[in-house]
């Protein structure tokens, strides 16, 4: 039951079995908790919260202790070298790439991102078929980051242009359309980063769309009503009454995608495998944990990830608190 | 992808369409038509991408290597021995087949468990008294900022020394655990909601923890556990990290693997790629057209109230 399960009965056997002994934990829980009677709350509080603080400590709390304390040895896990991992990041020549491209990727896709949602929100508010609209802009959230990276690898694809060989990428074809060369897009840098960041973008801007269009819908009419009456023009109008109103929904939104992006791991690793000038440091923790088992190097670029986190949140939810305030 | 769907509920819309809505008005700067033409390049930008490789999936290998997929309308020739191929284990060099069954496998349980358990929980915090209560709540609630990154390598080492390496049951515990505190802080505020007078009422009618949690709070919990569901669902679905590194083996290895290897390894295999890419979207694209309006809910439960 607790083995690698091989064929398809063996799985869904083990599925079912997963999901029995899980009903059957908290058929226990609840059993104990009912015999409980009146104002029973600490003993079955305790019980309700037990599997929860369980599971967290174990696999968040000190997994992320653990990862802090390695990231203080050398490659192997076995002699603790101080702070030189961090140096490494912070003076290794490939390491200094690699937070270049992050700060790329943090600073230009969640601001692309929300402009372009905030912009289409706008065009399509009240359009015939609105809502088709924007399931179009909003599909490529529900599929994966992986398939995302198929589909637009397949958009940069490039082909030496010569006799018959013919462009089968689009954007390619475009260029040669307008008369230029063909280029490997995905392997000149720092090009091909902003490539892989187009492709973020095309998935969060669905996102920004959706829950920008729901707090601009979700200004009262007689504010609106009120600024027209003192004869606001539309530019005013976006600027002065859409714009303030929907600055809370704006940070979340920004901050938010920012926090994605700075984890994101898949996109790099399908279309460029990090290669060429493009890891970011999600992606340099997976090569150097896992291929290059430079195991201390790999803990230290978690750590500097939880870090950069960190501000983002901590900003994301004092705005939060005084918008609520 | 281009199929209609019923569409994003969003509030104060039908009733109040005729008068012009802050975004309308900002929308007549930019003079109509231009507006429409903007909103329509958009739109395109967004689809092609998918579009082509949907195209180039249903065409010949040879007709992809020779030209374009836009050239396919000039001369149409489709074919469906694409998903032939690449669901053949034999020709793909990678099982699609099984790997699905692993995506469902993995995904179930994944998105089952920590539902119910963050329920419970949201449920104690919300309607008990207990001392500590805050304190664990925020304790709850910050560890959402740990990225998955931390926790990777321990876990392995914990999942080796426990002797579940390569099985399920590593993918399960780790999702799982993942998943906690969001849903137990969105459980948890829509939980608040829920007038007291109707707690107050079933405990005077002697209801106890058990059956006011099953009767009374389910019931209307029920919209927002669809809600974390659709997006624990997309999310395990569509996961490359986790499983990459605790379920990296072929035996168990989810959609998402088995495609990004093929990306690797068969790159430049077009007609393999375009169709395994779409095998790979078909469920949570489905999901999500189908359960849309609860998706759009927890989008912005999560986000805007947050």
């Amino acid at each position: 039951m607790f083995t690698t399960a091989t064929t398809t009965s063996q799985k869904l056997l083990q599925m079912g079995a997963a999901i029995l002994l899980f009903a059957a934990v908290i058929g226990l829980i609840l059993f104990i908790a009912g015999r409980f009677t009146g104002k029973a709350d600490r003993a079955v509080a305790a019980l309700y919260l037990a599997p929860t603080v369980l599971m967290l400590s174990v696999g968040l709390l000190y997994p992320g202790l653990r990862t802090i304390y390695q990231s203080f040895f050398d490659a192997s896990l076995k002699n603790f070298i101080g702070f030189e991992n961090y140096a490494t990041i912070l003076s290794d020549p490939e390491q200094l790439t690699v937070l270049r491209n992050t700060a790329f990727w943090v600073l230009v896709t969640p601001f692309v991102a929300t402009g372009v949602g905030l912009l289409y929100a706008i065009l399509v508010d009240k359009a015939r078929m609105e809502s088709f609209a924007k399931a179009l802009v909003f599909l490529p959230m529900s599929i994966s980051f992986v398939a995302a990276g198929v589909i637009w690898k397949f958009m940069y694809e490039y082909r030496p242009d010569q006799g018959t060989v013919k462009q089968i990428g689009l954007i390619n074809q475009i260029i040669v359309w307008l008369g230029g060369e063909p280029v490997q897009l995905l392997i000149e840098s720092p090009l091909n980063t902003f490539l892989l960041i187009a492709v973020m973008v095309w998935i969060q801007a669905g996102f920004a769309m959706t829950v920008l269009s729901a707090a601009i819908k979700a200004i009262p009419d007689d504010i609106i009503e009120a600024a027209r009456l003192d004869g606001v023009g539309p530019w005013g109008m976006f600027r002065f009454v859409t714009l303030p109103a929907i600055r809370p929904a704006v940070i979340v939104v920004v901050t938010t995608i920012a926090i994605g992006t700075l984890k994101v791991f898949d996109i790099v690793q399908t279309m460029t495998g990090g290669r060429f000038d493009t890891s970011v440091i999600a992606n340099e923790f997976y090569s150097q944990t896992f291929r290059s088992d430079n195991r201390g190097l790999g803990a230290a670029l978690a750590v500097v990830l939880f870090i950069l986190v960190i501000p983002i949140v901590v900003y994301n939810i004092r705005q939060l608190r005084r918008s609520e305030a | 992808m281009t199929t209609a769907a019923p569409l994003t509920t969003t509030p104060a819309s039908k009733s109040e369409t005729k008068k012009l809505s802050a975004a309308a008005t900002a929308k007549a700067k930019l003079t109509s038509p231009w507006a429409s033409l903007a909103a329509v390049v958009l739109a395109v930008l967004w689809t092609i991408p998918t579009f082509g490789l949907l195209i180039t999936s249903f065409r010949t290998p040879e007709d992809i290597r020779r030209s374009g997929w836009w050239t396919a309308f000039t001369n149409p020739l489709f074919t469906l021995d694409n998903y032939k191929a690449v669901l053949d284990p034999e020709q793909a060099g990678a099982n699609l087949p099984d790997s699905f069954l692993n995506s469902l496998v993995m995904t179930i349980p994944s998105v089952v468990i920590p539902l119910c358990l963050a329920s419970l929980a949201a449920y104690a915090f919300a309607w008990m008294n207990f001392r500590g209560k805050n304190f664990l709540f925020i304790a709850i609630f910050a560890l959402q900022i740990v990225p998955l990154q931390v926790t990777l390598l321990p876990l392995l080492q914990l999942f080796v020394s426990w002797d579940i390496d390569g099985t399920f049951w590593t993918v399960w515990l780790s999702h799982s655990t993942f998943a906690l505190p969001l849903a137990i802080y969105l459980l948890h505020n829509f939980i608040k909601e829920v007038p007291a007078s109707l707690i107050e009422a079933a405990r005077i009618d002697g209801a106890g923890h058990v059956s006011i949690f099953f009767r009374v709070l389910l019931p209307l919990l029920t919209p927002a556990l669809a809600a974390f569901g659709i997006f624990q669902f997309l999310w395990v679905w569509n996961d490359l990290l986790v499983s990459l590194t605790f379920a990296g083996a072929p035996a168990i290895s989810p959609l998402t693997v088995q495609l990004s290897n093929l990306s690797g390894t068969r790159g430049t295999a077009w007609y393999l790629l375009s169709a395994g890419a779409f095998v790979s979207i078909i469920v949570p694209v489905t999901v999500f057209l189908l359960l849309q309006r609860y998706f759009v809910r927890g989008l912005l439960a999560g986000s805007v109230k947050g």
